[in-house]
């Protein structure tokens, strides 16, 4: 039988505010446990909680980017459950009148095509504390720093189809949240963080087979990885003639397996109810307004133009404009080239490749945008070729200067000067007089393969600057 | 000097007649002499309050005394006040030391008052007789057989028994005016959002409201001046004027429209306190007021609703006490589970367990439709009765109580009988409007007290119509035998 | 509404408070007599009424953001039952 995946995600995203989303305290990792809590964050008896503003505009602007219904009243709610990183016992959250209503995401695939993914809703909460396992004489230790960050859940339909587009929803949503500055979407430091509801059904069929949460998906290969090996366990069991069982399962990278987290399904009833605390937050129609009048360009409109004006492939641009600066990048390095399809080349390959091998993101790449699209106007006017390109790149990359600089430096300019050619190829048509005739004597089919020969003399003469174009047009003229 | 008035004493402080100081130390003597018959005080501030009378003689000397300058009064121990044990009655709280001042608190702070101490109360404000307090019942001193009614009793004991002039007190359900009624003191729970909450231990956050206790309506508004603010710190504060309350006390009362429910004097009432409440209502009448008949038809669903409202609010604030960060923790809890379970069993009383497990239930799948949110829907219905009821008057009157103080014990076995104890006061709390207890008559030595209640941030007129009266009859000024129970001679300077 | 043990024995774990059995019989029996009361609800007609959470028709003011507390963490923690090197100590934390 073939199996049909249907794949949901639920995505938890930290927002960028000074302080916290209902306490003065703030918004600053890494500092020593405990100093970033205040009594309202530690749930001091007689503590209240007050609306951060800044909260309330980031999750406007996300509902705006995403074209969603904004729900100019919104309320918040109590979440009702025990753990030692929740000090008051509920987190307050959104539900019934979460601020962000029903939108959509369109995801561009490899393929070129692209598709419609459905968000449910998108709500404010409180992000909870960390609670630390090295051992302190068999107990844990709980550190609230985090307690009251402010975070967005976004909550996708059951749309998508295969890992794939999975990675390429939750690129697309780490492409909006960036471009709205509203986070830095670091999966690795949890500031951005992805839970997959994953079931699958026979083929064709309509109903949805029942689903699992997979939780702790800390980064974007993990969650190609953790849905297939769960599509896996999911399609076994059922054609082992199993059930599976609604559950949450925690995704283990190191041993690449999903396991049931049986500890959070003690009787989980979260008794939700509108926070007595708070009031309802009623937004104007002069505040949404002004804030979707100053929407910087998006992912969706700025890979449309990239297709329009520098007429690259969708699946370019889509590349291209996953975060702002290395869309910023390609743009810089396309003007200063004037070749908007060698500068993404140059930015989706290359470049990529070296990012990606060095673990770096477009912010740290050593080469500046200008120099790159320095370098490609250097191989467009025929100072360098292709080949030669690369060796500038990497002197580049290591700090060696500008690409003019380089060429200059290792005397990479190519050589186009006729006279200087012809010299290099008589010398080589002398030291070959037998494949000269050979190549004279020869069918004409048989040349242009035997012209190889000569050309590959040249270049080594030459040390790969000549101008090879030059090269061919001499030999035949010769030969 | 006990049975001054605030402004009395403001004024002999002022004139020089007695130092703060010496009325500090006047106060406290007699709470170390009388407290230990009714255990209106869980904690005792003389240190404190001795040092705070000093920089008010200082500052009354400079000429810069406000009208609470260096006036003793007593906070019920719900308020949170930094480095001062705060423990809303609870074994949960036995220890706490509060790492932050209340607003409530700093208010009276900048106003100048002494604080003698933290009162008695039920635990987590949850109760009508402060017999469910960790640290023993307090007495009501009319009568030492008898609670002094809940949650507020050690408030409204103390300023009963002349153990502080003033206190403040907390209203969910009515419990600042019941005890006011059952001690024969005055005590007034302002409109919703009128106090703020920080710092108020929360017990049912839509409901829970601040307030004075006094001797009389004057002092009251003395009390509530300080008290009142807007804050920014509680998101239901609500940013309104604070007028000045004891601007009109004075105001005649002709052509004032009293409102009179039908319901409020139906079934469970004694009929011999509707025949004091009858007598205050025709007070009215002497002063000019007009009695109008109204209904509030669903008042009998006031009862039912709070105990779906206020246990389902109370479950979710009183979850923080987990044992993680303060509060009690079991001895040698053998897993998590454990510490949470143990520590809350042992930490927290059968009444709050109680309150616990029904907001619990009341919220919880396949309840939350027809418990909490029928009772969201009745509290409308409520509050709309009011609404209605206010297109033809200014205020309401009637009982504030079923009957007056009970003995100890007599109602601890049946919470619901003691849940109806707060019939007449637990719509107002529903509804968010002001309403106000006091004394109008006595059955049997017993206080019986008077209901005012009001329009939303009305208190300036429940406080007038109550100064009139007042102004015209002696209740408020009548005194427990037990107050006189010691010899000025041993309260120092007098 | 009548309540059986287990019901209690559900809403206490939920809840986290420990029952013993001696007392179960009286809390089921008490919580009953309570849930009797507010069942009185039940014959109210609400139908269209909106719910009412809070009894002021008023909407939530926003703080801006700011960062107004500081470290305070030596005062915050001095109610902790258990601390070590700043941080809360509870029984392990089982995942």
């Amino acid at each position: 039988m073939s199996w049909e995946t249907v794949i949901g995600l639920e995505i938890h995203v930290q927002l960028k505010t000074k302080s916290k989303i209902f306490s003065g305290s703030a918004v600053d990792f890494g500092q020593d446990p405990n100093t970033n809590a205040s009594a309202i964050d530690l749930a001091m008896p007689g503590t209240l909680p007050v609306v951060n503003a800044e909260a309330m505009r980031m999750a406007t602007r996300f509902g705006l980017a995403i074209d969603a219904t904004i729900n100019q009243k919104s309320v918040f709610e109590r979440k009702n459950y025990f753990y030692p990183d929740l000090p008051k016992g509920y987190q307050t959250t959104q539900l019934a009148e979460p601020i962000v209503g029903p939108g959509i995401v369109t995801i561009q695939l490899e393929n070129g095509t692209s598709k419609d993914v459905r968000i449910h809703h998108a709500h404010l909460e409180e992000d909870a504390g960390k609670s630390l396992h090295e051992d302190f004489h068999g107990m844990s230790g709980i550190d609230l720093n985090r307690a009251g960050t402010p975070l967005i859940e976004i909550v996708s339909e059951p749309d998508m189809r295969t890992p794939e587009e999975a990675i390429a929803f939750l690129r697309q949503i780490h492409a909006i949240i960036t471009y709205l500055d509203i986070s830095d979407g670091e999966m690795s430091q949890g500031s951005m963080r992805c839970d997959a509801n994953v079931s699958v059904r026979p083929m064709g069929q309509e109903e949805l087979g029942t689903r699992t949460e997979l939780k702790n998906i800390n980064s974007f290969r993990f969650v190609e990885r953790a849905i297939n090996v769960e599509v896996e366990r999911q399609i076994d069991l059922i054609e082992d003639g199993g059930k599976v069982v609604q559950e949450t399962r925690l995704y283990d990278a190191d041993k690449n397996e999903t396991r049931s987290m049986r500890s959070k399904e003690v009787a989980n009833d979260y008794r939700y109810f509108p926070c007595p605390d708070l009031l309802p937050v009623v937004l104007s129609d002069e505040f949404v307004q002004a804030e979707r009048e100053s929407l910087p360009e998006l992912p969706v409109a700025k890979q449309a133009r990239f297709v329009n004006e520098h007429g690259l492939s969708a699946y370019d641009a889509s590349v291209l404009t996953q975060n702002r600066e290395t869309a910023d990048y390609f743009e810089t390095a396309a003007k200063t080239c004037g070749d908007s399809k060698l500068a993404a080349n140059w930015v989706t390959v290359e470049l990529a490749a070296l990012l990606n091998k060095n673990d770096l993101g477009i912010s740290d790449c050593p080469i500046s945008a200008e120099n790159l699209g320095q370098m490609i106007q250097r191989i467009k006017d025929g100072s360098i070729s292709g080949k030669i390109a690369k060796t500038v790149f990497e002197a580049m990359w290591n700090g060696e200067g500008s690409a003019d600089e380089i060429i200059e430096a290792k005397g990479l300019k190519q050589v186009s000067d006729s006279g200087a050619i012809e010299a290099m190829v008589d010398e080589v048509l002398a030291a070959n007089s037998q494949q000269v005739d050979n190549y004279r004597n020869a069918a004409p089919d048989k040349q242009p393969k035997m012209l190889g020969f000569f050309v590959g003399q040249v270049m080594k003469i030459s040390k790969g600057q000549a101008n090879p174009g030059e090269v061919n047009r001499i030999l035949k003229e010769k030969l | 000097m006990h049975n001054l008035s605030v402004a009395q004493i403001s004024q002999g402080l002022s004139k020089g007649e007695f130092s703060s100081v010496e009325i500090t130390q006047h106060f406290l003597d007699r709470i170390h002499q009388l407290d230990s018959s009714i255990n209106a005080y869980i904690t005792k501030l003389d240190e404190s309050a001795l040092a705070a009378a000093q920089q008010a003689d200082k500052q009354i000397a400079a000429g810069q005394a406000n009208p609470l300058t260096g006036i003793p009064f007593a906070h019920k121990d719900i308020f949170c006040a930094q480095g001062v044990k705060t423990t809303c009655g609870s074994r949960m709280l036995e220890n706490f030391i509060s790492p932050y001042d209340a607003t409530v608190v700093a208010n009276l702070k900048q106003a100048g008052a002494i604080c003698l101490g933290k009162t008695n109360m039920d635990e987590f404000a949850m109760g009508s007789s402060t017999e469910t307090s960790y640290f023993g019942k307090t007495m009501n001193p009319w009568d030492l057989e008898t609670v002094p009614g809940g949650s507020s009793g050690g408030s409204a004991a103390a300023v009963a028994a002349r153990l502080a002039p003033i206190a403040t007190a907390t209203d969910t359900g009515g419990s600042i005016r019941q005890p006011a009624s059952l001690c024969g003191i005055t005590g007034l729970k302002p409109t919703y959002g009128r106090v703020s909450r920080w710092g108020m231990i929360a017990f049912a956050s839509s409901m829970d409201q601040a307030g004075p206790m006094g001797k009389s309506a004057e002092d009251c508004a003395l009390l509530l001046q300080a008290m009142a603010s807007f804050d920014s710190k509680d998101s239901t504060s609500i940013d309104h004027l604070v007028p000045d309350y004891s601007a009109n006390l004075n105001a005649p009362l002709e052509g004032l429209r009293v409102g009179v429910p039908k319901e409020f004097f139906e079934q469970g009432l004694d009929p011999q306190i509707a025949a004091q409440v009858h007598n205050a209502l025709a007070e009215y009448e002497k002063l000019g007021a007009t009695l109008i008949d109204i209904e509030l038809p669903n008042s009998k669903l006031a009862v039912p609703t709070y105990y779906v409202l206020a246990p389902a609010e109370a479950s979710a604030n009183l979850s923080r006490f987990d044992g993680v960060r303060y509060g009690h923790r079991c001895e040698n809890p053998s897993d998590l589970m454990d510490m949470y379970c143990r520590s809350r069993e042992e930490g927290f009383g059968e009444e709050v367990k109680r309150r616990i497990m029904i907001g619990t239930y009341v919220l919880s799948a396949g309840y939350y439709d027809a418990y909490f949110r029928k009772a969201q829907q009745v509290r409308r219905l409520i509050k709309n009765d009011f609404d209605r009821a206010f297109e033809k008057v200014d205020i309401i009157a009637g009982p504030t109580c079923p009957s007056t103080a009970f003995k100890f014990g007599a109602k601890t076995d049946n919470p619901v009988e003691m849940y109806l104890e707060d019939i007449y006061t637990i719509s107002v709390n529903l509804a968010g409007l002001p309403g106000m207890s006091l004394p109008c008559g006595q059955i049997d030595v017993m206080p019986v007290g008077l209901q005012l209640i009001g329009k939303h941030f009305d208190e300036s007129l429940i406080l007038n119509a109550a100064h009139m009266f007042q102004q015209a009859t002696d209740w408020h000024t009548l005194a427990p035998a037990f107050a006189d129970n010691t010899s000025e001679a041993n309260g120092g300077a007098s | 509404m009548s309540l059986e043990r287990t019901d209690i024995e559900k809403l206490a774990l939920l809840a986290r408070i420990n029952i013993s059995d001696s007392e179960s019989q009286q809390v089921t029996e008490r919580i009953g007599a309570v849930l009797n009361l507010v069942d009185q609800l039940q014959a109210q007609d609400t139908e269209g009424v909106e719910p009412m959470a809070h009894p002021m028709d008023a909407t939530q003011i926003l703080r801006a953001d700011e960062v107004t507390e500081s470290n305070d963490r030596e005062n915050l923690m001095s109610n902790a039952p258990a601390t070590e090197e700043g941080l809360f100590l509870v029984p392990k934390v089982i995942e």
